[in-house]
């Protein structure tokens, strides 16, 4: 996009003076914004870990006493749902799913896709178009309704996400390691790699990737929030998560039944997924201006 | 009477590393119905003088200084004058036009459209008349079957003749001053010709002004009567055509002059050794010393003023201007 | 920007594509692990009523000869029939199309009227306030569930303000846009995130194109130069993001229809899911696809119309 107009050479020692300029004032906000984005990621995966130090309560205990008890109530701070069960405690063992869905489902899918636009890429040829051709028939589906229809297939489950989550996310990365490599193919580096004889896996994994991975990593970063979202859309749904599992989708579409009382339990658990979706976007904002410095 | 006098012109840009003194104390006139040559490589400041004077600086300007005075306004400098002042001279006094056709012109309109926008910029006239006068200024800068190109849009034509377009444009509402930035540049050795043809041509029908800017020795010794060379966002050499190339008075020039190859030469080109300064941190002394032949301590240590050589109008920044080798013939605009 | 040449080399691609859809969705229904009458007809299952789901799903045939049923039946626009409904899938299909069409549509209008003028102003006052404040509230929708903003919303206009109505869809045209704003509005706010930003960057680069000199130099004003040139090229952009990112907006009608209890397509999803009404499962996600396909297309359409030189790739 930034090239899509050239300019004269005076013209590109403004350009340059321009974003000079900008790159001076934000190089020490943009460390911020990937140190911020750590941080909060960080406690909330502390949180999330030392859910037994922090809550007395499993997330399962019925408090037949206090059913639908607002926040700031003594033994409940977060409030209890219409079964008296606690939401903090709730909210931090239901975190448990949603950022295994975040991690485990991402990593898989980054992995995987990255190989196999990888390979895609540096072969060209009919393996390329193959491969990219089933990547764009993905593309044609809209995401959720694909990966609904997998889920009602396989049966609605945690594990089934997960599989769901692995079939459809990978081409999204594919397309962007491909791309990437049939840039970095013509590049010197490699050219010189194989001018000394490499061979094909250690040309792309040990020249190309390096060099190409920032993007997929950068992707990672909207990816994993997208698939917190698709975790808490598809408990929502009824679809991922099973009752009377805590999870932060499911706790919101419970609470949409108590709405016109019980603001808390629709609301608390949303935030919880803002929280994570927002750590996660500083980190990938961050990692963007760090590894790729151009325009703001 | 000049038409157009500027006076100590500075124009400073920040970036990330500091102030670059783009343009650093740029002083010249330009009469009527003259053509001046501003001639210098590469970040000279010759761009950026032209822009600053028509008042198009990028937002990152930090210090504009000195004085632009265009006679038929008023003696008041518009340098720092309003966008509506500035708006009502653009087009109808002082008109420019830029390096690349290829990205000057709004890719998605039609070229007729661009001028029809340029003749109502200043003229009321109704659209009809307005597509007249477009067709009109097609057909004077040479481009056949005007009223068909009109609906032509920009990725139709080819360099040389958007570059045609692009002098329909500075036309259309009478300017009595073009500033042409390098407005040969891009475009390959025979198209120039015919440009800077068309580019004399009209100057002699209409009697307006032009600046003439490029890094091409050869293109501005063509045309122009007056030279400006720059260097390091100043001004080295000044003075009339015909002189600078055969007398020349500073060694950049000369050494501009040898780097032109001449007709029948063999051999090597002789270009000139090292880089231009940093523009943020001005050395002390003359800014060309380090690549200068003729260099000596004294170089190093004043800032050399312009000094007068034969008259007002001729001036050289150089302590030993006097030794500078004369040239060869002259091959300016009479052969032409 | 279109990669696929002319207008036939278009088309024939759209007819592959679709083709590949009825594949995938074809395929889906073997996903399923053992029986499907099985896990269709639960506690109720006897013999008789699973060899007349085998026979009707056709899953008592070679692949091939299943897949050749499915198109034969696609052909003639049957895409079998619904254990739930007792209707053709269809019918029922078909029923919930409207809503989820208009919903569609409201939600681009109201995206592209909140984002092109946010985007801009962004873009012309980058580093300003109004880049910053909308940078930070964009950033914060982005991470927002959709469904969760929609409860929000429901939460201060429906309950607590009673502007809004909480759910349905209401009759008439002036019902439909009445019922359907907040639900457009939250598809809409995590739509214009990426418009905004997309709009934002290409004003910056747009503003520094040299047509913009040019224009300036003609002695117009600074409106008509953003009117005229920055706007109209910056905007560009703009659509080719639109259209990339209409499967997320497809995805957001399916929580949002939910939500707001819509009788659309995302709600007829869902429910077959759980009443396991397969055929209904797979034609929703057909249908689906096909309307990302039409969406593509459209997409397009505006670009070929507003850029000409895209135009002339296309053959329009």
């Amino acid at each position: 996009m930034s090239t899509l107009w050239a300019a004269s050479p005076s013209e590109l020692l403004m350009q340059a003076a321009t974003r000079a300029s900008a790159r001076r004032r934000s190089t020490v906000r943009r460390r911020l914004t990937l140190i911020i984005g750590l941080v909060l990621l960080g406690i909330a995966v502390a949180a999330i870990l030392l859910a037994p130090v922090l809550v007395s309560q499993s997330p399962n205990t019925i408090d037949a006493l206090h059913p639908l008890a607002p926040p700031l109530t003594p033994g409940h701070l977060l409030g209890t749902d219409q079964f008296g069960r606690d939401v903090l405690a709730r909210i931090l063992y239901g975190g448990r799913i949603d950022l295994a869905i975040a991690f485990g489902a991402t990593s898989v899918t980054l992995v995987g896709g990255t190989i196999i636009g990888l390979v895609a890429g540096y072969l060209g040829g009919r393996w390329d178009s193959f491969l990219m051709r089933i990547v764009d028939l993905f593309f044609a589906f809209p995401f959720l309704v694909l990966v609904i229809a997998i889920i009602a297939m396989l049966g609605p489950s945690i594990f089934n996400m997960f599989v769901a989550i692995w079939i459809t996310s990978w081409v999204s990365y594919a397309r962007i390691m491909r791309a990437q490599t049939v840039v970095a193919k013509r590049q010197q580096y490699v050219l010189a790699a194989r001018a000394l004889g490499y061979g094909r896996l250690r040309v792309m994994f040990r020249h190309i990737l390096p060099n190409t991975a920032s993007a997929v990593i950068i992707f990672s970063m909207v990816d994993a929030v997208g698939n917190i979202i698709l975790a808490a859309s598809l408990g929502f749904l009824g679809l991922g998560a099973q009752p009377p599992a805590p999870e932060w989708g499911t706790m919101i579409s419970d609470g949409q039944n108590y709405i016109l009382s019980s603001w808390w339990l629709a609301t608390i658990p949303g935030l919880a997924v803002v929280f994570v979706g927002i750590a996660f976007s500083l980190i990938g904002d961050g990692l963007a201006d760090l590894l790729r410095p151009g325009d703001r | 009477m000049p038409l157009l006098t500027v006076r100590d012109l500075r124009s400073y840009l920040a970036t990330g590393q500091g102030v670059v003194r783009a343009v650093d104390g740029v002083s010249f006139t330009v009469g009527e119905a003259e053509i001046l040559g501003i001639v210098g490589e590469s970040g000279s400041g010759k761009s950026v003088t032209c822009r600053t004077i028509v008042g198009l600086m990028p937002p990152s300007t930090s210090h504009v200084s000195g004085e632009v005075i265009y006679h038929p306004h008023g003696e008041a400098s518009i340098l720092n004058a309003r966008q509506s002042e500035l708006q009502s001279l653009r087009g109808s006094q002082l008109a420019m036009i830029f390096q690349d056709p290829m990205t000057a012109l709004n890719p998605v309109l039609n070229v007729g459209d661009q001028i029809i926008e340029a003749v109502q910029a200043h003229a009321k006239v109704s659209t009809g008349q307005a597509r007249e006068r477009a067709v009109s200024l097609l057909r004077r800068v040479g481009i056949p079957a005007p009223e068909q190109r009109m609906r032509d849009y920009p990725f139709q034509f080819s360099g040389g003749m958007l570059q045609r377009a692009l002098i329909a444009i500075a036309l259309a509402s009478s300017p009595r001053l073009l500033l042409a930035d390098e407005p040969t540049t891009s475009l390959d050795v025979i198209i120039q010709d015919q440009i800077l043809s068309l580019l004399l041509d009209l100057q002699q029908d209409t009697g307006m002004s032009m600046i003439l800017v490029s890094h091409d020795l050869a293109v501005i010794s063509e045309v122009c009567d007056r030279i400006l060379v720059m260097y390091a966002g100043q001004v080295v050499e000044q003075g009339p055509a015909a002189e600078v190339i055969t007398a020349p008075r500073h060694p950049y020039t000369r050494a501009l002059l040898d780097a032109v190859p001449q007709g029948e030469q063999r051999g090597q080109l002789r270009s000139i050794s090292g880089s231009p300064p940093s523009l943020i941190d001005v050395p002390a002394g003359c800014r060309f010393a380090p690549r200068c032949r003729l260099a000596v301590d004294e170089c190093l240590i004043w800032e050399t003023e312009l000094i007068e050589i034969s008259g007002p109008g001729r001036l050289a920044r150089c302590l030993r201007h006097d030794e500078v080798e004369g040239s060869r013939e002259w091959q300016g605009s009479d052969s032409a | 920007m279109s990669r696929f040449g002319s207008l036939p080399r278009r088309l024939v691609h759209v007819v592959i594509v679709l083709f590949g859809i009825t594949l995938v969705t074809f395929f889906l229904l073997r996903l399923i692990p053992g029986d499907p009458a099985l896990a269709i007809l639960g506690s109720s299952y006897t013999h008789a009523r699973a060899q007349a789901i085998d026979s009707g799903l056709g899953l008592n045939r070679p692949i091939w000869s299943q897949y050749a049923l499915f198109m034969g039946r696609l052909v003639h626009g049957s895409l079998g029939f619904s254990f739930f409904y007792h209707e053709p899938a269809t019918t029922v299909i078909f029923q919930h199309i409207p809503p989820t069409l208009f919903l569609v549509a409201y939600a681009a209008v109201l995206a592209g009227l909140i984002s092109l003028p946010i985007g801009f102003a962004a873009g012309l006052r980058s580093g300003r306030v109004v880049d910053q404040a909308s940078r930070v509230f964009f950033t914060l929708s982005f991470a927002m569930p959709a469904f969760w903003l929609g409860i929000i919303l429901i939460l201060i206009f429906s309950v607590h303000l009673s502007v809004f109505p909480i759910s349905g869809f209401g009759s008439g045209v002036a019902g439909h846009l009445y019922y359907l704003f907040l639900p457009a509005l939250t598809i809409a706010l995590g739509f214009s995130t990426v418009l905004v930003r997309s709009l934002r960057a290409a004003t910056i680069t747009t503003l520094r194109a040299e047509f913009v000199d040019t224009a300036q130099m003609k002695g117009i004003g600074w409106g008509r130069v953003l009117r005229r040139h920055v706007f109209r090229n910056a905007v560009l952009a703009v659509v080719a993001v639109y259209g990339v990112n209409l499967a997320y907006l497809i995805s957001g009608t399916v929580l949002v229809e939910n939500v707001f209890s819509l009788p659309g397509l995302g709600t007829l999803l869902v429910n077959s899911v759980s009443d396991r009404d397969y055929p209904v499962v797979q034609g929703v996600t057909l249908v689906f696809a096909v309307l990302i396909v039409a969406i593509n297309l459209l997409t397009d359409v505006v670009q070929a119309a507003l850029d000409p030189r895209v135009g002339q790739e296309i053959g329009t």
